[in-house]
């Protein structure tokens, strides 16, 4: 077998060594009437057979290179430079652990100190660690933090109305065993209604249907309260618009998918979470620091571990072990490719594209595009059901974005559009000609 | 290994430089918000050769298993194929998005589908969700899924999860996620859950047991049809912790000897790569009590299609999404190339060679429980005057080997927990002891050359207390 090494003659050998008569020997210990049961899979293919099976598999999708694709809504379809793959998927990267023997992990622990200091710079605030498992659980841990933070007497979490609602249904996932009061809040982050019980007030930047505005009113509405200000934010927008943190926010949180991760059915996806100076060591997750050896060479090691399960058991911070580290060493490449110059250009394509898409929809009879400042994605309101529109477009080769009656049964007439740098103006111009026609 | 010393992205950058060039806009510019514009914005500016040299160099300054042998015990550190690789790059996957319509994603409902029931049949489970994407997300789902099914009897008392003193972090961190209280079993003479004190524990009051099997001292928990049954009878349920399933393969379905719901680390046994820290995916299998409370959706088969579904009693979502597909994709490469034939090869490759290391070393380092390992085995380093496990870690860096994973459990001093795996030739073994043996000697004879080690790095041994002390967790230009 390709991935056995040792042959019969090996086995035996090794057997005389252990002094076993057999291999089925060594599960002695397993109860004999359960031992070695048939397992009924499908007998084991070549590499050349499983490829072949799989790709045509693969080929079932619809895939967002072969259409025009305007559908994000928490996945975005953003280019990847190919150095990106090409670094990250190096054997030394791919199959090494968690950097643990920092001597032979310098690697990797550089890496993640590389990818702390530009999160930390995009988000404004002192330290980042080294990954959650996507935006969604990130900012579930967040909100636990905040809550460690205020103590029984602050139960009350403040969520926008118009966060994504997966991250939503996470956020009452991980919270289902605490004492917690979860409320919504609609409109103006800063009229949340922060009280002396209020934890954290959370706000989403930009929110699930696009919109953009200033923070700071909000951080500071929370701060009186003395509650926490938590944002949730996209990375590719903080190359172009303030950072959270210098609006005031405690801690950042985002989903990191769009910095060189593909769509890929929605995993694996990068959980980016950073905090001010004030609550580093009450943040989850591995964070790497800078140390220096005995002749005074700089390198790097996980540090702080006393927040984490490994030394504190069942009084750590959050259970947290393995994250996703390849996805943000994709990040981390993807950063430095595009530097503070490409970054920036990225989300200005962006700003462009989604506000001459935002332009020409508007102007089809029987449409209208939200007001206000938006990134990316904007609502349109549909004459006809957009779940109707999604499904002629996308037999036709043009994605329209994401009917809202997927979530929020009540609005069937709303599609969020996304718009990138991947959109050329004829897609974009095509886009408006489809919804056109889809909706008499 | 690289030994130069490489200089942070920062300090490469050079003002004007850029790594990638992006096509020019082919739409009017629209009014952008003054007030809402960020001043600066201080990443590097590297042109596309210095950021690829930079990472290329980066790379050869770890150990991984595509280098070296690297036996992390608990980790499961096997050859990942490469036909994983290619098979989760395939465009199809890529560009798939999880909000298109279940009809525009027939190929990725289908290969999690199949999965699915591959990982039923491994682990004799009524049902099985792959959202979670890590082990310790995998134990969360399973230990709200037990809280869950309590509270839904109207049985509000189960608050206590029972915990040998073997089990990793992640077990009692997760139940305190959970709201539930820790209570820890100690183990026994052989290195078993101590029978006596588990019954003691045992009241109306448990919620369940969280089981390792085997266990982390590489032993297979031979009492466990009876720990499940003492423990159903207190109306308690059994978690089974999957990490070290790699040497159960073909060999025990864990839900015939009681197991109600288990993760399984698909990122160890199923050879997806551990990728310096993840991503993985914690794979939840569920017994007929607890099938309807996986965390969702989770894949269906209607006829010809397939469809993503949410199941009844769902404690909802673990994540957004439906978990790390592309790690789905590399295990289901995997399980499909072994078979059950395969996957039974493993499990006993992956025994054999921990029994054959353990045989051939134990003489030099004691091993706490002497008896026959399954998958790995703890050995102690404890054994000469002056030098630690730590010291003997270091030097086996000098030989060109991973160290295992040290000083844990907990329950074993000086502990070296050594599993080989399935993947690694005699030859390799054989190596491996020969310097092993090499650095029990030296250990008597020249000490120093264990506490001074690792000598053939890019940096010695660094400072983790001043490290933690003055933290420094971001370049500061």
């Amino acid at each position: 077998m390709p991935f056995i090494p040792n042959t019969g003659a090996d086995r035996e050998a090794m057997l005389a060594a252990v002094g076993a008569r057999s291999v089925e020997e060594l599960f002695s210990d397993i109860p004999a009437d359960k031992r070695f049961p048939k397992l009924g899979l499908p007998e084991g293919l070549s590499e050349l057979e499983a490829l072949r099976e799989i790709e045509a598999m693969a080929s079932k999708n619809e895939v967002a290179s072969k259409s025009a694709w305007f559908l994000g809504a928490g996945a975005y379809n953003h280019f990847i430079p190919a150095a990106v793959p090409a670094l990250a998927s190096r054997g030394e990267f791919l199959s090494a652990y968690t950097p643990y023997q920092p001597e032979v992990s310098q690697g990797t622990l550089q890496a993640i100190f590389e990818y702390q200091s530009m999160a930390a710079e995009l988000f404004g605030v002192d330290t980042v660690n080294a990954s959650h498992y996507d935006g969604a659980t990130a900012l579930a841990e967040a909100v636990i933090m905040a809550l460690n933070h205020g103590g029984s007497g602050r139960p009350r979490i403040m969520l926008p109305a118009a966060l994504h609602p997966e991250y939503k249904d996470v956020a009452r996932t991980y919270l289902a065993a605490f004492p917690v009061e979860i409320e919504e809040y609609a409109g103006e982050p800063a009229a949340a209604g922060a009280d002396a019980r209020t934890a954290c007030v959370v706000a989403a930047y930009p929110d699930f249907e696009g919109r953009v505005r200033d923070l700071s009113a909000a951080a500071e509405a929370a701060h009186a309260a003395g509650a926490l200000f938590i944002v949730s934010a996209d990375p590719i927008m903080l190359g172009l618009l303030k950072s959270p943190g210098s609006m005031g926010a405690d801690i950042v949180t985002a989903e990191g998918q769009s910095l060189g991760n593909a769509m890929n059915y929605g995993g694996p996806f990068l959980g980016m979470m950073g905090a001010t100076q004030k609550f580093v060591r009450k943040m989850p997750g591995r964070i790497v620091g800078q140390a220096a050896d005995h002749d005074g060479r700089r390198g790097f090691v996980l540090t702080l571990s006393a927040r984490e399960q490994h030394i504190r058991r069942e009084k750590a911070v959050s259970n947290i072990c393995s994250n996703q580290g390849l996805a943000m060493l994709q990040a981390t490449v993807y950063l430095e490719a595009l530097g503070k110059g490409g970054l920036k250009a990225v989300a200005e394509l962006c700003w462009n594209k989604a506000h001459y898409a935002a332009g020409l929809v508007a102007k089809i009879p029987g449409f209208a595009v939200a007001d206000g400042e938006f990134f990316k994605e904007f609502v349109v309101k549909t004459p006809v059901p957009a779940a109707s529109i999604v499904e002629k477009l996308e037999r036709r080769g043009v994605m329209p974005g994401l009917a809202l009656s997927r979530y929020y049964p009540d609005r069937t007439h709303e599609l969020l559009v996304c718009v990138t740098e991947m959109n050329t103006r004829e897609q974009i111009e095509l886009l408006a000609r489809s919804l056109e026609e889809a909706s008499v | 290994m690289n030994l130069k010393p490489e200089p942070l992205a920062f300090e490469l950058s050079s003002p004007g430089r850029v790594g990638v060039a992006l096509p020019k806009s082919d739409v009017p510019a629209a009014p952008m918000p003054k007030a809402l514009l960020r001043d600066e914005l201080k990443l590097p500016e590297l042109d596309e050769l210095t950021v690829v040299r930079h990472f290329t160099r980066l790379s050869q300054k770890n150990y991984s298993i595509d280098t070296e042998f690297y036996p992390l015990g608990s980790c499961t550190m096997k050859y990942n194929p490469k036909a994983n690789e290619a098979a989760a790059a395939l465009p199809g996957w890529k560009g798939s998005h999880p909000l298109a319509s279940d009809r525009c994603n027939q190929g990725s409902i289908e290969l999690i589908w199949k999965l699915q029931e591959s990982l039923k049949s491994i682990g004799g489970f009524e049902a099985v969700s792959l959202q979670p994407a890590a082990g310790a997300h995998g134990e969360l789902a399973g230990v709200f899924m037990i809280r869950a099914y309590h509270l839904s009897r109207g049985d509000a008392r189960r608050v206590k999860m029972l915990i040998p003193d073997s089990a990793h972090g992640t077990n009692p961190a997760s139940c305190t996620m959970a709201g539930l209280t820790t209570v820890t079993i100690p183990s026994d003479a052989d290195g078993g859950v101590d029978m006596a004190a588990l019954k003691a524990a045992c009241d109306d009051t448990v919620a369940g047991i969280m089981i390792t099997n085997p266990s982390t001292l590489g032993l297979f928990e031979r009492n466990i049809e009876a720990i499940a049954r003492i423990v159903h009878e207190a109306g308690g349920l059994v978690y089974g912790d999957g990490a070290n399933m790699n040497a159960l393969t073909g060999v025990l379905r864990p839900a015939d000897v009681g197991i109600d719901v288990m993760h399984f680390n698909l990122h160890k046994t199923f050879s997806t790569p551990h990728g310096g820290g993840g991503p993985g995916v914690g794979m939840v299998g569920a017994g007929k009590a607890l099938a309807a409370f996986l965390p969702g959706p989770i894949a269906a088969r209607k006829g010809e299609a397939y469809a993503m579904e949410v199941p009844a009693r769902t404690i909802g979502r673990m994540k957004a999404f439906y978990g790390n597909f592309g790690v789905l994709v590399r295990a289901y490469t995997y399980i499909r190339m072994l078979g059950a034939e395969g996957l039974r090869r493993v499990a006993e490759s992956a025994v054999l060679n921990a029994n054959y290391l353990k045989a051939r070393l134990e003489k030099a380092y004691p091993v706490k429980y002497p008896r026959r390992c399954m998958h790995e085995f703890v050995a102690m380093g404890n054994f000469a005057d002056g030098v630690h496990t730590l010291d003997i870690a270091k030097r086996m860096i000098d030989y060109g080997f991973h160290p295992p994973t040290i000083y844990f459990p907990l329950i074993v001093p000086e502990a070296l927990m050594i599993e080989p795996t399935e993947t690694e030739s005699k030859e390799t073994l054989d190596g491996f002891v020969e310097v092993m043996l090499k650095i029990a000697e030296e250990a008597r004879t020249s000490p120093e050359l264990l506490r001074e080690a690792p000598h053939a790095t890019p940096v010695g041994r660094l400072d983790e207390v001043a490290a933690a002390r003055c933290p420094v967790l971001c370049y500061r230009g």
